[in-house]
């Protein structure tokens, strides 16, 4: 059993703490994990990318071959698309639907939107109203990994709560009670969409 | 862990002694993992930063030299700043186990340029490592640390981004071993390289380079396999292997050299040619093996790689490009959008290089001659919109050098701009150049008291830029110190229009801290 994910936004968005959590659960399952990162220029607000790849089988490849992830998971609409030829053709993608316009060019959101939907299993969520409803404006990404769980077949949910409790721990428990708090309210969110 | 991290460790549980460093994506991980690590403070292992690679790579040599094992870190790049030492320490030989942690960057996520720091090992004639996964990373700097001291010569490990910056799980921390005491070289003769000396070596290195080689067929980091199916063979070098094996979950069908220890082994090459009669070349940066093996067989065996186009010529390889080159049908994928439009970095909101840039184009509007000589660090994104400031950036120093000859020639006003971390790493002597030429430059030191772009490392002249700019020779009444805040933009418009009408070398400061490290000190109290 394999699972290879892209996992997409802008430099500071905190895509690198999904894969974190996410890597902690793998490890707990004994799962095999490779997980490549962009670090350096492209951090300061350029488009950041992670290939996660999990597997029950040892894994050659750091980087996920185009037409091969079965999720891509973004936290903003734009970048969801950027990373569509790397999707398996039955894939899922997951995104955030609030654009981060930093850029004088950014395209019509509508169209990003219009665009996004083509696709066939498309969760477009508003994580960053989810997180702020809860006051934890900066657990969005949790929000997303909480939406995501639902379709990350190899990985129990619990192992993931496992891994953010891990992972937030020297932050405080109010920091990992809220983000276990979006988690599930992402969850809850992608069951309402699919 | 990343594979940076699993050099470190595996640095650290060789013995280390030093870590020897400047920073450089996608280098700069392994000596914060070395400064991190518990057993660094209860070794007392040295772990600060150097000013640059050239500093750190005599500094670790000097640690071979007395006994102990030193480890140096930088990206492609700083080799060159390093090459004098680097290839002084093949004559000098190792004495203490000494590792160069070597990191390229192909496709350029970060970075100049391309180039392949293999190439250097074999120039250096020195052993090359280079490991296809992080646990082989692990595994090959504990290795390389004894092969160093068994041969009596440095060891560079060649590291990639996709190697550097991917995680995988690593099992270690076995038989950790103690650090070398003090101890010096036996042959006293070679650390002195007179001519007299040196040529003496030389010719005991060209011997030991035959050894290495011998070394490099029987390292157990070089496999060759049979495949059932000897149409192809491939030689697949470093994470290439990855790419490799992705494409065959059950096996591959064809005979394959992975190739992980050089100099290149030809011995195993032309057994793999005895089998195939066409060679597929798989590596990671530039076409290096390639060209050797045209050398290496005899006519009648074709090879293909990236120098007939089997392979992309550029870039980083893929699972992709190897499915392509070994001939297997692409998957089946969706095409890119076009509704997604780049997004470049940028320059962070409230950071102070901007408000920098946008003082000193206000000035320039009234100088249509002025050129801008740009370097190395976050401020080279100037050159993008909405700024376009810069009109140069080559490597790690050159502003100002640039913009001295560039004023000789007759620009006015040239006027370059460099980074703290960068003018201590190698602005420094050509502002003595500067100084002694008399030269009409205006120099501006954009000061945010870290090593930004990779990270927010210590930056080597904190505290002490004017006091060097003095030292060099800089009328102390022409080094102006200005915040870059949008409340101070006429003054600091003043500063540099008077900077720029002052016919001679004057510096500007415009120091406010990097807007990163200021939230991470912010969110420690």
């Amino acid at each position: 059993m394999k699972q290879d994910i892209i996992l997409a936004g802008v430099g500071g968005q905190g895509i690198l703490s999904i894969a974190t959590v996410i890597g902690a659960a793998a490890l707990e399952q004994g799962l095999y994990l490779k997980q490549a990162e962009v670090h350096g220029m492209s951090q300061r607000g350029g488009d950041v990318q992670s290939h996660l790849r999990l597997s029950s089988e040892p894994i050659y490849s750091d980087l996920i071959p185009r037409g091969g992830a079965s999720l891509i998971v973004s936290m903003e609409p734009m970048e969801a698309l950027r990373y569509v030829p790397w999707l398996a053709p039955d894939g899922w993608i997951v995104t955030g639907i609030t654009p981060l316009v930093n850029i004088p060019d950014y395209p019509d959101p509508e169209k990003v939107m219009a665009a996004l939907h083509q696709f066939p299993h498309v969760v477009a969520l508003d994580a960053d109203a989810i997180a702020k409803g809860l006051n934890n404006p900066r657990g969005a990404n949790m929000v997303l990994l909480g939406a995501m769980s639902t379709g990350l077949d190899i990985l129990e949910p619990e192992h993931l709560r496992e891994g953010i409790r891990r992972i937030f721990a020297r932050k405080g428990e109010a920091v990992v009670e809220a983000n276990l708090k979006a988690f599930d309210a992402g969850a809850a969110q992608h069951l309402e969409e699919a | 862990m990343l594979g940076d991290e699993a050099v470190a460790l595996g640095a650290l549980h060789a013995g280390l002694s030093g870590v020897y460093a400047y920073p450089g994506t996608p280098s700069t991980e392994i000596t914060e993992y070395i400064q991190l690590h518990p057993l660094t403070r209860e070794r007392n292992v040295h772990c600060t930063w150097s000013a640059n690679e050239k500093t750190a790579m005599e500094a670790a040599l000097g640690m071979s030299y007395a006994g102990k094992r030193a480890l140096v870190c930088f990206k492609h790049v700083g080799l060159n700043v390093a090459a004098d030492p680097f290839m002084g320490s093949a004559m000098t030989g190792a004495n203490g186990g000494l590792v160069i942690a070597s990191c390229d960057d192909p496709s350029m996520h970060s970075s100049q340029n391309e180039q392949d720091s293999r190439f250097y090992g074999a120039f250096a004639m020195m052993p090359v490592f280079e490991p296809s996964s992080q646990a082989e990373a692990y595994a090959m700097t504990r290795a390389a640390f004894d092969y160093s001291e068994k041969r009596g010569i440095p060891v560079l490990m060649r590291m990639t981004t996709r190697m550097s910056h991917s995680r995988a799980v690593v099992e270690n921390g076995e038989n950790i071993r103690e650090q070398n005491s003090l101890h010096y070289p036996e042959n006293q003769r070679q650390w002195v390289t007179l001519p007299v000396n040196a040529r003496v070596r030389n010719r005991q290195l060209i011997k030991d380079y035959a050894q290495f080689e011998e070394d490099a067929a029987a390292s157990p980091f070089n496999k060759l396999t049979d495949g059932k199916d000897r149409s192809l063979g491939i030689i697949a070098c470093g994470i290439a292997y990855n790419y490799l094996m992705e494409n065959f979950p059950d096996g591959c069908p064809y005979p394959v050299l992975k190739l992980s220890q050089y100099p290149f082994p030809r011995k195993l090459a032309e057994q793999l040619a005895s089998w195939c009669k066409t060679i597929l070349v798989m590596e990671e940066g530039q076409p290096m093996v390639e060209e050797r093996l045209k050398g290496v067989y005899p006519s009648g065996i074709t090879i293909k790689g990236r120098l007939d186009g089997s392979l992309p010529r550029d870039g980083e390889l893929s699972p992709e490009a190897a499915r392509e080159a070994l001939g297997l049908p692409a998957n089946k994928r969706f095409p890119a959008s076009d509704v997604v439009a780049p997004r470049p970095p940028a320059l962070c909101q409230g950071c102070g290089h901007r408000d920098f840039y946008t003082a000193l184009n206000q000035v320039l509007k009234d100088y249509p001659g002025a050129r801008v000589f740009g370097d190395i660090g976050c401020y080279t994104l100037g050159w993008m919109p909405p700024f376009n400031s810069l009109h140069t950036c080559v490597e790690m120093g050159a502003s100002l050098t640039m913009a001295q000859g560039a004023a000789f020639s007759g620009t006015w006003p040239a006027v370059a701009v460099i980074g703290d971390s960068t003018f201590t790493h190698s602005g420094m002597t050509g502002l003595l150049d500067a100084v002694n030429d008399r030269a009409d430059v205006t120099l501006c030191i954009s000061d945010n008291l870290t090593t930004g772009m990779t990270g927010g490392q210590d930056s080597a002249g904190t505290g002490r830029i004017e006091a060097i700019c003095e030292g060099l020779g800089v009328p102390k009444e022409h080094i102006r110190t200005i915040v870059p805040l949008p409340k101070n933009y006429p003054d600091m418009e003043k500063v540099i229009r008077e900077e720029i009408e002052y016919h001679g070398v004057s510096v500007i400061v415009c120091r406010r801290e990097c807007i990163q490290t200021l939230r991470r000190h912010a969110a420690k109290k």
